[in-house]
């Protein structure tokens, strides 16, 4: 037994910060005092609030440090490890209470509303250590499948939780595994989708990397449901910690007999194996990416058959996404009530959501379906930082759309996305502030799209092609407002015409954008003007005179030399040399320069 | 999406050549092989060369175009040699909401490049690349392994310079 024990998070996002470096030095350190025996230090998965990161949480006394550099660490150790006084100028200010006591971290506001069920084990217990996942009831599900639960008493109790795909389609788990079971074959598969290709959303890595055995778990439960021998993670390369965590936790769990042959003695094999992705956005599409998993180009093809009939290798098969599966064993569990029991009647249970953009707690965070976009934004986010004002958010990535400031009110659950024109996707959701410009961001997914279209489809392939052309001509300043028509024309019809998910979808941001910012498109049309000042080519950068005070603060960091003036005197932009990057009006203390 | 295909010649070495002769022997036979054998081809030479994607179908027994398909479709793969420093930017969107492109933007002026070029001394390449998540940083920037985040593109220049020592 340890008397303290010191969680560094080792997401992806704390990695970059050097959480790594901490780690050694810790150890290094807690040596040093002599405290190996006493002190263990613990590499978790994500905690959620990325903004904060590097994040180190000390136990027993739950003493949450924030933005942790490698120099901190001397002082940690000898300061509170030591002497047991809590270093306050490190702590998260929010759970800082008086001088040497905090407050829970379920008590702060990024926390309080958030309920962890996906998420439950991430930032708690080392992933890499299958031993604390089975002290946190971890295989106490499959277990209990195996010894107690006929496959139809498992999918029937899937049905009755009403869990639906958290991949972004919503639909009913139960029934999938339903089909699957149901057609006869002398070899099924369960597999995971784990190409998380949204940008902008990190579920998905999160859950993978702070607790991969849950999701190891659930797809033998899903095996076992459909009478699969065989499971296939389909999970990006572009997740080197994912990777490495999951195949440690695959041969952990085939060495305590939780995968291979004859589990738990009742005759069921199942086993797993990694195949890793390459980069195509389209692969996140379920017969895509089963085309890829057999090794070849990544393009989808025509449903029916779906592939609970006709999947990998022309057999049946059942994708479900990272989140869905990480819900699982605690459904097994606890049971089908206790999950309805949350979140909203068409949509039980909880939702994760990757927070970014212009919002001031940037990460993960989990919330019963039903909670408001304000709770999300404002409560538990934070808000817009910077004194800029909430214009939008964007949910589903290039398949969504934006939900504007005035329907912040909104419950978020599938149907009500849906029905407001944007859709829940795996749960990315990017606030944008009043410098965002609505076109220039339905410009930039239709660019995404029109880079990852397989080109399989002719609506999609050529359509988005030309959605982005007429986008790009708007924003430069020479659309026209027929242009605007012939845009919504199309967008109708790749959505009606198109072979799979990526294509129907594509046009859901030009689509959400002209719903709710018509004024926009129409200004960068009739009056050459884009209102965020976002768009280069339709806006200027000027120094006003009466304000620049000739310091030449401008003129030294402007990247191409645009910038002229004598020191003590007002400056002058030439706009022809200009790029508009936007450095001159960032550097200026006296806020001279302006953009027209 | 178009990819850039190289011009250069191909050299490989005696012990790049085994190890890619081990990666094909132990894939030969599997089912779904091309991409594992892809991925780790590219592990040994950096980029994947037609002369190495010959010897990948010869040895697996699929046809040449198939395995160019395969590499050709997925962006991850490349067929033009990468610089001694390897610079992607993330254009994800929560990135790009915070103003990445201009990161972009100054490195494209600071190195004279195009995203998927490389500089003549063979210094950097650069690529723009889709969310690396860590969306928590943004804006963020790779440089090899490091990760650079929460950027100001002024920011970028001393990066760059400690990569030319």
């Amino acid at each position: 037994m340890f008397r303290s024990n010191v969680l560094v998070c080792g997401g992806t996002g704390c990695t970059s910060s050097n959480s790594e470096q901490i780690i050694d030095k810790l150890n290094e350190e807690i040596k040093a005092q002599g405290l190996d025996k006493e002190v263990n230090v613990i590499r978790t998965g994500c905690f959620g609030l990325c903004a904060l990161g590097p994040i180190m949480v000390v136990y027993p006394e739950g003493a949450f440090y924030s933005r942790v550099t490698v120099e901190d660490v001397p002082e940690i150790v000898s300061e509170h490890l030591l002497k047991g006084r809590i270093v306050t100028r490190l702590l998260y200010q929010e759970t800082v209470v008086d001088d040497n006591t905090t407050k829970s971290l379920n008590e702060t506001k990024f926390y309080a509303k958030q309920m962890r069920i996906a998420l439950r084990n991430c930032g708690v217990i080392n992933p890499e250590l299958i031993d604390e996942y089975i002290a946190q009831d971890g295989y106490a599900a499959l277990g209990k499948v195996l010894t107690e639960m006929t496959p139809q008493q498992v999918i029937q109790t899937m049905l009755d939780s009403g869990l639906r795909g958290r991949g972004g389609a919503g639909f009913p788990t139960g029934l999938k595994w339903k089909f699957a079971a149901a057609n006869p074959a002398d070899q099924k598969y369960a597999c995971c989708n784990a190409d998380e290709g949204d940008p902008g959303a990190f579920m998905d890595r999160s859950v993978l990397e702070g607790d991969p055995h849950s999701v190891l778990e659930a797809m033998a439960i899903a095996g076992y449901a459909i009478g699969a021998t065989q499971g296939y993670i389909y999970i990006r390369a572009e997740y080197p910690i994912a990777v490495k965590r999951l195949q440690i936790a695959i041969d952990q769990a085939r060495e305590y007999g939780l995968l291979g042959k004859n589990i738990f003695d009742s005759g069921f094999d199942f086993d797993i194996d990694i195949r890793l992705g390459a980069g195509a956005f389209v692969c996140g599409e379920e017969t895509a990416l089963m085309t890829s998993i057999e090794g070849k180009r990544g393009e989808p093809r025509v449903r029916p058959p779906f592939p609970a009939l006709k999947g990998l290798f022309g057999k049946p098969t059942v994708l479900n996404n990272v989140e869905t599966y990480a819900n699982i064993p605690q459904i097994i569990l606890k049971g089908a009530d206790w999950f309805r029991s949350i979140g909203t009647e068409k949509s039980p249970g909880t939702k994760v959501f990757a927070l970014g953009g212009k919002i001031t707690n940037t990460g993960l965070v989990e919330v019963p379906m039903g909670t408001t976009l304000r709770e999300v934004v404002e409560d538990i986010g934070g808000g817009v930082p910077d004194g800029h004002t909430f214009k939008a958010a964007q949910t589903g990535g290039p398949s969504g759309g934006c939900i504007p400031a005035s329907l912040i009110d909104t419950p978020i659950d599938y149907d009500n996305l849906i029905a407001i024109g944007s859709m829940m996707g795996s749960g990315g959701l990017i606030v944008m502030d009043e410098t965002t410009c609505m076109v220039d961001i339905a410009k930039f997914f239709l660019e995404f799209t029109v880079d990852e279209s397989c080109g399989k489809c002719t609506p999609c392939r050529v359509g988005t092609k030309r959605l982005l052309e007429i986008l790009d001509k708007i924003t430069r300043g020479n659309g026209t407002l027929e242009d605007i028509d012939k845009l919504e024309e199309l967008c109708y019809y790749i959505k009606e015409n198109s072979l799979c998910g990526l294509g129907q979808t594509a046009p859901n941001p030009v689509l959400s954008t002209l719903k709710y910012y018509r004024d926009e498109y129409e200004a960068h049309v009739t009056e050459h003007r884009c209102p965020a000042g976002a768009c280069k080519a339709l806006t200027n950068f000027h120094i006003e005179a009466a304000k620049c005070k000739g310091c030449t603060l401008c003129a030294r960091n402007c990247p191409v030399g645009a910038i002229s003036g004598k020191v003590k005197e007002a400056h002058v932009i030439d706009t022809e040399k200009c790029i508009k990057c936007g450095v001159c009006m960032e550097k200026c203390k006296f806020n001279a320069v302006v953009k027209k | 999406m178009q990819k850039r295909i190289s011009s250069l010649p191909f050299h490989d070495t005696a012990e790049q050549a085994q190890k890619l002769d081990e990666v094909i022997n132990g894939l030969k036979g599997q089912a779904g092989a091309v991409m594992p054998a892809l991925h780790q081809a590219q592990d040994i030479y950096g980029y994947l060369p037609l002369e190495v994607q010959k010897k990948i179908a010869d040895g697996l027994d699929v046809p040449l175009e198939e395995v160019y398909g395969v590499s050709t479709f997925y962006s991850q793969f490349s067929l033009t040699p990468k610089g001694r420093n390897h610079i992607s930017v993330c254009l994800g969107t929560a990135c790009y909401v915070k103003g990445s492109d201009k990161l972009l933007d100054r490195i494209t002026q600071k190195l004279g490049i195009q995203p998927e070029e490389c500089t003549e001394d063979g210094l950097f390449s650069l690529t723009a690349c889709r969310c690396i998540g860590a969306c928590g940083l943004a804006p963020v920037l790779m440089i090899n392994e490091d990760v650079y985040g929460r950027l100001a593109p002024e920011d970028v220049d001393g990066i760059l310079d400690k990569y030319r020592e």
